[in-house]
């Protein structure tokens, strides 16, 4: 039932998206390609962070080394760039599981601080193995349009189609996870990690399998971001670009897969429009590149502050307390949310 | 053997850095707490201004007073105006809250400064000192970098062991409740530990930079490093905070001196995690007592 609510759900914003691509010219096809990229690893973000209750500062470095993972296999074996993809998500996995195991042991600002130790350290691995990442330059990763579409169909348009494929998929395939029996127990240790243990749950492995989820996610997001740039390079995964997770999924509400969806639109739109308004006003291209940085610092404090439940909270109240399916209003911001909040969780 | 000498008084010299914004982190978790993740960003935001002050008067020493000072200025006004608000709320707050802060500061800082990079001053010469024929690796800068650390790591355990101020946030690291019932006025020692801890990190700002050049995200890499130490140390004890600080300077300087430069921050990220494994509440602490 569930299954088949989100599978429609998925196939009607696919129609929206196909008459977007076709109807909007290449710049906004490459905006949806973007987007699209985004959402796949900002969802693996909120599941984390929103169900599980651990936090990572350092998705940015799973998506490098998916988006390498990517760019390797297609430049050496010229692989199917849909198993490309799929196999950058399963590297990414690996590398999640070895972070994981270590981060299950780690709690708050230790494994925050210890992910965004991984966010600055890995981009110099590039720079040490020249040969095999290429540097500063990094890698290229070319898509080219598949034969059946014919000569004249725009390249902005397969990636647009390509990216928001794969971010469907991911999305239904997270929905249904956090739908069930894996999504509750997540939501428990999280409320109480050791009511949670008592209740017989193995604290350590459903923490592991959250980051190996949301490190694939964030591979193939950095594959498919990688795919729009057309290159690999350690500039793309810096940081900046770890928070703008973070930013992402905290605007849109933490621990909701729409939200992230929300938080990714207005992440890559409002960044763009504000970066084209500070530089229509004279700043110079650095600077300008700072004012979305220090907007996105103020909306992060005021929406941690004041609208902790994001733009999907501000939604589900809006649709009032009826709206079906109003499922698990978000608690991590309690440290003990109330007992029928669970038997609420646990009904779908 | 000469090189070892080298790459050990380097290490001390980077380490008494890192020991700095260790310092000031721990000045910060033990009254509230946060990890602060704007530590960096706010060094460099006065490393900034020093620099404009310096550009200004011609003056370096003018400038190290002005950091030093909007550091503490700083501290207080952002403990005041935004982490108060998440005082009492989950974790989780706090640390997204103060990345917020963060790249806030970065992005302010490159809306006004630009985002080029700058060279910053150093407050000694940078030439290489020698003992006769033998180089030691480390100039009168980095003496005067290892003399201004440890005279403010002295500094502030005096205060906190003889003074009444330093009582008071003893007092409200051990058990704030308590404290606030004995009549220390919780929330103004709170604000003094978040300025004190400006101050220290505007210190490490000043000290590091001419070494890395000034930019907006100059001190991302000195934070996590300086975080490290800081966990090494066990977050607590602002002495752990120093020989934290020195242990990671001198493993870095070694690894990065006889194993390559280029990977210094994996090597980092591997002490930070072997330490989390073994001691996951750092190699100082006297008892691990986390919270669950």
């Amino acid at each position: 039932m569930t299954l088949a609510k989100h599978l429609g759900i998925a196939l009607a914003a696919a129609v929206v998206i196909w008459v977007l691509s076709v109807r909007l010219d290449a710049y906004r096809d490459y905006q949806i390609a973007e987007v699209a990229a985004y959402v796949v690893a900002v969802a693996g973000l909120t599941v984390l962070i929103g169900l599980s209750g651990q936090i990572s500062i350092g998705n940015g470095a799973f998506m490098a080394v998916g988006a390498y993972a990517a760019a390797l296999l297609l430049l050496h074996l010229g692989w199917p760039i849909e198993l490309v993809f799929v196999a950058s998500a399963i590297v990414a996995a690996a590398a999640g599981a070895i972070v994981g195991v270590a981060a299950a042991r780690l709690r708050g600002p230790y494994l925050a601080g210890a992910t965004l130790m991984l966010a600055v350290a890995l981009p110099s691995v590039a720079d040490k193995f020249q040969s095999l990442f290429g540097g500063d330059q990094g890698l290229a990763l070319n898509v080219t349009t598949p034969g059946f579409l014919g000569p004249t169909f725009p390249p902005t348009r397969w990636l647009a189609w390509l990216a928001a494929a794969f971010a469907l998929i991911t999305l239904v395939l997270l929905a249904n996870l956090t739908r069930s029996r894996v999504g509750r127990n997540w939501r428990a240790l999280r409320d109480d990690e050791v009511a949670a243990a008592l209740a017989g749950l193995n604290v350590a492995r459903l923490q592991v399998l959250a980051f190996v989820i949301s490190s694939a996610c964030a591979g193939l997001g950095g594959a498919l971001l990688a795919m729009w740039e057309a290159s690999a390079t350690p500039g793309e995964f810096t940081l900046t670009l770890s928070i703008g997770l973070l930013i992402a999924a905290v605007i849109g509400g933490l621990g909701s897969l729409l939200g992230a969806v929300w938080g990714s639109l207005v992440f890559v739109l409002v960044q763009g429009y504000l970066t084209n308004l500070a530089a229509s006003h004279g700043l110079s291209s650095g600077a300008s590149a700072s004012v979305p940085v220090a907007a996105f610092g103020v909306v992060l404090i005021v929406v941690m502050l004041a609208f902790p439940a994001g733009i999907q909270g501000g939604i589900r109240r809006l649709l009032g307390p009826a709206a079906p399916a109003a499922a698990a209003p978000f608690n991590l911001l309690r440290r003990h949310a109330p007992a029928s909040e669970h038997q609420e969780e646990g009904t779908t | 053997m000469q090189e070892f000498l080298e790459f050990t008084l380097e290490g001390v010299s980077s380490g008494m850095i890192y020991a700095a914004i260790a310092l000031s982190l721990v000045l910060i978790w033990r009254g509230t707490r946060i990890l602060n993740y704007a530590q960096g960003g706010m060094a460099m935001f006065t490393a900034y201004v020093a620099l404009i002050v310096i550009n200004h008067t011609g003056n370096y020493w003018a400038g190290f007073v002005t950091a030093l000072a909007a550091g503490l200025v700083l501290g207080a006004v952002l403990e005041r105006a935004v982490v108060r608000q998440v005082a009492g709320k989950a974790p989780m707050n706090a640390v997204i809250v103060s990345i917020g802060l963060l790249i806030f500061i970065e992005g302010l800082a490159g809306i006004i400064y630009g985002a080029q990079y700058r060279s910053f001053p150093p407050a000694f010469s940078i030439d290489g000192l020698s003992i006769g024929s033998v180089a030691l690796g480390i100039s009168r800068n980095d003496v005067f970098t290892a003399v201004a650390v440890l005279a403010a790591a002295a500094a502030l355990a005096v205060a906190f062991k003889y003074t009444r101020v330093g009582l008071r946030m003893r007092a409200t690291a051990f058990n704030p409740g308590v404290a606030r019932l004995l009549g220390v006025r919780v929330g103004r020692v709170l604000t003094l530990g978040w300025a004190l801890a400006g101050l220290i990190g505007a210190l490490a700002g000043m000290l590091v930079t001419p070494s890395t050049f000034l930019y907006p995200n100059s001190m991302d890499t000195i934070f996590v490093l300086g975080f490290t130490a800081a966990v090494i140390g066990g977050l607590e004890s602002p002495l752990g905070a120093v020989v934290g600080g020195l242990v990671l300077g001198v493993v870095l300087s070694y690894a990065g001196g006889y194993l390559g430069s280029a990977l210094v921050e994996i090597f980092g990220l591997g002490a930070l995690v072997l330490v989390l494994m073994v001691r996951p509440a750092g190699l100082f602490s006297a008892a691990a007592t986390r919270q669950v």
